[in-house]
């Protein structure tokens, strides 16, 4: 419909006309599956999330960090081969609440993605420029509560059901004032 | 001769059935440090615009090319990727360079076909969902179609697609990115497994990993930054049928369209005397012959005759695959039309090592998307020494 016509000519389709078979459709499910090489760098971080240690790579030349570490620094096209372990506690950067899932389900209590600035770069030093963040979600938290800048930590899978994964950590929670 | 654009500079990095090591992103960025040193060049500072092909249901990705800047040195810069072949991405960055915007663009294609479990399901994709997809046949079959009318037709031979087969597979014994060199004989080729019959499976060839990154520049700034620039003299490409109902089976309209778009800018009458080897399509043995025939190297049903005397042998007249072709190198999806592109570089500068061919001033070009499409893109070569 448009704003100036309100009625098309013809005759409307509706759910059941299909379930019928009234209306010649074909119905396909692709079948791809893939088994990506993780490579050096990819395959390092998660080796390094299974021990309970998330890994940033760092550029000499640019003073900056990245996580996941990558073999290459974007911004000088240098290799990069300097992996840093990061702390586990960090700031939020940005967060979204989220209230439709990954399959398109409507929910009440929403997830929280967030990209949370890791603790670390106090090693680098102060000349240190850019800090990447690690994408991943918060948990344990009263999405009103929720803020930049809020400091968080994360919330590990026990040691033995760690699979080398970005699943390994469950989520960022809140860290207790205390300790923030 | 046209002037206009140079290649100056290549770089590749796998060439193996499988490539565990190292991520799609690891291998982009090894052919990519190769050809900038190739070339001369630093991405950051030198190359203005980038283009790579890829195909979201190859890659497992949707909208790929959001994936592709960083490992090309091509962050916060002009980026695309195309849904094509190789050869369609050197053309986009030919035409990116004609506009007189750019001076300097990088071309980027991989394969990482070991990552993919269900290639022939993903295929099976490219047929027509409502006509064609259905029947559930595996997509080879439009090769057996085709293969069985063009055989009717033209007069070739079983044994001369066999022939194929042990030319390109010998060839590759001579090149070191070669994964499936081999020494076979055509009764062993014509005795392997039916795949599409009278098509065989050791008639098509197989996927590999790789990556191949092509630099090129306008004439201006090529002859400031290269040495031995192989100049772009023309460049074509076309989309036949996509009907399977109506194409046509026996010849290959589309790319003898591609080629005379490509003859035409270079000012080709006769590539069989004006241009000294090819690198073309042999992603099934007959089609090798078959597109001689389209490229007009040879005329309808003369090039099975041909290749059994010995004329497209690295030292015959016409030089066909010396490289080994995809038969004996191995097949890189979208990648491989710069392959292709890459083997006819090393030729023309001279690097080719064992299977250099002698004395060669215009290497042709040609790739095609596979099944069950009909499209083509052809590309002429030129050292400007002749
Ligand atoms: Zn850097």
């Amino acid at each position: 419909m448009t704003s100036r016509i309100n009625h098309f000519p013809g005759t409307s389709l509706n759910e059941q006309d299909f379930a019928d078979g009234k209306v010649l459709f074909v119905h396909d499910a692709l079948k791809a599956e893939y088994a990506w090489d993780t490579g050096i760098a990819i395959g390092t971080y998660l080796a390094g999330l299974k021990r309970g240690v998330i890994l940033g790579a760092h550029c000499r030349h640019c003073r900056k960090t990245v996580v996941p570490p990558r073999t290459v620094c974007e911004w000088c096209f240098r290799p990069m081969s300097e992996y840093i372990p990061l702390q586990d506690t960090g700031t939020v950067n940005t967060f979204s609440l989220c209230y439709v899932t990954w399959d398109v389900r409507r929910i009440k209590e929403p997830e929280i993605p967030a990209v949370i600035t890791l603790d670390g770069a106090s090693q680098l030093g102060p000349a240190s420029l850019f800090m990447g963040g690690i994408m991943h979600k918060l948990g344990e938290v009263n999405p009103e509560q929720v803020h930049i800048g809020m400091r968080v930590k994360a919330v590990w899978k026990p040691e033995k059901e760690r699979e080398g994964a970005i699943t390994d950590i469950l989520y960022f929670k809140p860290l207790p004032k205390e300790e923030a | 001769m046209n002037k206009e654009v140079a290649i100056i500079g290549v770089g590749w990095s796998g060439f193996h059935p499988s490539t565990p090591e190292v991520s799609y992103k690891e291998l982009m960025y090894a052919a990519a440090v190769r050809a900038y040193a190739d070339a001369g060049v630093d991405p950051r500072r030198d190359i203005e615009s980038f283009v790579t092909v890829a195909e979201d249901f190859i890659e497992g990705t949707s909208i790929f090319d959001e994936y592709v800047p960083d490992q090309l040195g091509a962050a916060l810069k002009s980026v695309h990727t195309i849904t094509g072949d190789g050869l369609h991405g050197l053309a986009t960055a030919y035409m990116l360079i004609r506009t007189g915007v750019f001076d300097v663009v990088a071309v980027e294609g991989h394969s990482k076909a070991s990552n993919i479990q269900t290639l022939d399901s993903i295929v099976g994709h490219a047929q027509d969902p409502v006509l064609n997809r259905p029947l559930r046949l595996n997509t080879h079959f439009v090769a057996g179609l085709e293969m069985q009318r063009y055989l009717h037709d033209s007069g070739s031979s079983l044994e001369q697609c066999a022939a194929v087969v042990v030319k390109n597979r010998h060839n590759a014994l001579k090149n070191p990115l070669a994964s499936y060199s081999a020494n076979l004989t055509a009764e062993d080729v014509m005795q392997g497994p039916p795949l599409a019959w009278p098509l065989g499976r050791l008639e098509t060839a197989t996927p590999v990993d790789g990556s191949v990154v092509i630099v090129l520049a306008s004439g201006r700034k090529a002859a400031e930054l290269s040495d031995n620039p192989v100049w772009i003299a023309g460049m074509g490409w076309c989309n036949g049928s996509a009907s399977l109902e109506s194409r046509e089976w026996s010849t290959l309209p589309y790319v003898e369209k591609a080629a005379q778009m490509a003859y035409r800018q270079a000012g080709i009458g006769d590539p069989w005397d004006e241009v000294d080897f090819a690198e073309i399509d042999d992603t099934y043995a007959y089609k090798e012959l078959q597109s001689l025939e389209a490229l007009g190297i040879c005329a309808f049903g003369e090039a099975g005759e041909l290749l059994m005397q010995g004329a497209f042998d690295p030292y015959g007249e016409f030089p066909v695959n010396a490289s080994g072709g995809s038969l004996g190198v191995g097949h890189l999806l979208d990648a491989t039309g710069l392959h292709r592109a890459l083997e006819a570089v090393l030729q023309l500068r001279g690097e080719a090592g064992a299977h250099q061919i002698e004395d060669v001033h215009t290497g042709l070009v040609q790739s095609w998307r596979g099944v069950p499409t009909t499209s083509a893109a052809v590309a002429i070569f030129d050292n400007q020494e002749g």
